[in-house]
């Protein structure tokens, strides 16, 4: 067994310094890296790309990191729940690529994948097409999307192993599974770490070696966006 | 009378057909779900990651983990499964998903349509509707006929920047039901009480109009 655990979010994030590209994992607030996140948001670095399929709330998620004006470029495929982030983009400080949410996921999972390049469908004919090459495939036209490059991936999981195995829950999976392997460190928080060899390897999600550094989260917060209830009867 | 979302909502969910797979955009597609005959078998995804969606938690029992992809709290029903974005746009750009329905803010004679960006006001971006409608065969669009000005959101051409080209085969609105075919705008049903003339007043693209346009049977 290679052993993947860190002590700590501070050793998981060794080595990160400005103007490097992120990865996150979550969907909304739900299955984000939130300890990774919150020291992120506390180091002294600046000019980041981040990719991440929305950016956070005001004061929590990769909002955080918007207050600071840490991120100089986001990677989005929706961004409406965050006010600071749209005074920011209106205003031109932050540098904003919108782009459609199932060529955001692929482009993580191209990168882990080994894939420089694919087409798809989607934005042919839109804004997200300008200057991408264009080709048809059966009668359909489609663009050149490329893989993402970046330096760290921070994925959230809810069960995990000391070889870096990862189970998701819920749709806390969602871009989480594809970001690991996607940049050239993935660092992996959980929130129960158990010793290899606990978890049913018929069950993981996500195998170790798609994981350089894991370690055993803490204080979740697991922030609820929309709570919608119906009424007992 | 006019149809409000609710009305909408009903109308559309009688495009639901047994076996389907059905992707339900923010918004009025989501009250669709509402309305689905409960003698038929349809199973909901939303793109976040979850097909087999049911209703709102009760109170007490919401779970951070189980959201749509409005960000609300949802349950799953029996036969449910949970997978990533990767996969979950697999299903829509493989066309395994049968019917989309989502809102917009304009829909164009020509099937184009625009739901994600206001130049200079509104940028939330697109999320996952560019994947839906470039992909999906079957795409009903829900919204007003008319924006908060009472201009009309059926267009000759969309003056906001596109969402997919030439997508768009049905909409539904609280005034009418429309297809859009080479003729532009086909004026299929009427809302209860709503007359052709004032269809026709609503709508800026180009509008056929049968002979019959009955009123919707809702």
């Amino acid at each position: 067994m290679i052993n993947k655990t860190v002590a700590n979010v501070e050793e998981a994030c060794k080595g990160v310094s400005s103007d490097m590209m992120f990865m996150f994992g979550g969907f909304g607030l739900s299955g984000i890296p939130e300890n990774a996140i919150g020291y992120l948001s506390k180091q002294d670095i600046y000019g980041l790309t981040c990719v991440s399929n929305n950016a956070g709330v005001d004061d929590f998620g990769l909002g955080l990191l918007l207050q600071r004006k840490q991120i100089k470029k986001m990677i989005s495929s929706y961004v409406g729940e965050n006010a600071e982030f749209e005074r920011q983009m209106l205003s031109g400080e932050l540098e904003v690529e919108l782009i459609p949410q199932g060529t955001l996921a692929e482009r993580c999972r191209a990168a882990q994948a080994g894939f420089p390049a694919f087409y798809t469908p989607a934005g042919y004919g839109t804004e997200v097409a300008e200057g991408k090459e264009v080709r048809e495939f059966n009668g359909k036209m489609h663009i050149l999307e490329y893989a993402f490059d970046a330096d760290f991936g921070f994925v959230k999981a809810w069960k995990g192993d000391t070889a870096g195995n990862l189970i998701f829950k819920g749709t806390a999976r969602n871009f989480n599974p594809n970001i690991c392997g996607a940049a050239k460190i993935t660092v992996a928080e959980v929130e129960e770490l158990v010793p290899a060899g606990e978890l049913d390897p018929n069950q993981i999600h996500i195998p170790g070696i798609f994981v350089q550094r894991i370690f055993q989260g803490a204080l979740y917060e697991k922030r609820i966006e929309q709570r919608t209830v119906r009424p007992r009867t | 009378m006019a149809l409000d979302k609710n009305g909408i909502a009903k109308r559309i969910a009688k495009e639901v057909k047994d076996g389907y797979y059905v992707n339900l955009g923010i918004g009025i597609p989501t009250l669709v779900a509402n309305y689905v005959r409960n003698d038929i078998s349809v199973e909901f995804q939303s793109e976040n990651g979850v097909l087999g969606m049911g209703p709102f938690p009760f109170e007490g029992e919401e779970d951070p983990d189980v959201i749509n992809a409005g960000k609300q709290t949802i349950t799953t029903l029996p036969g449910a499964s949970f997978f990533d974005s990767a996969m979950s746009f697999s299903m829509i750009r493989g066309k395994h998903v049968h019917l989309t329905i989502l809102g917009a803010m304009e829909v164009a004679e020509n099937g184009d349509i625009a739901n994600w960006k206001i130049p200079g006001k509104m940028v939330k971006g697109m999320g996952g509707a560019m994947d839906l409608v470039a992909s999906a065969e079957n795409i009903i669009v829900a919204m007003m006929h008319t924006n908060k000005r009472g201009e009309s959101k059926l267009l000759e051409r969309c003056s906001l920047p596109i969402t997919g080209v030439g997508c768009v085969k049905k909409v539904v609105t609280n005034l009418a039901v429309l297809d859009i075919t080479s003729d532009g705008f086909v004026l299929r049903e009427r809302a209860p009480g709503v007359s052709v003339e004032e269809i026709a007043q609503a709508t800026a693209g180009k509008l056929h109009i049968p002979e019959d346009v009955p009123e919707m049977d809702i």
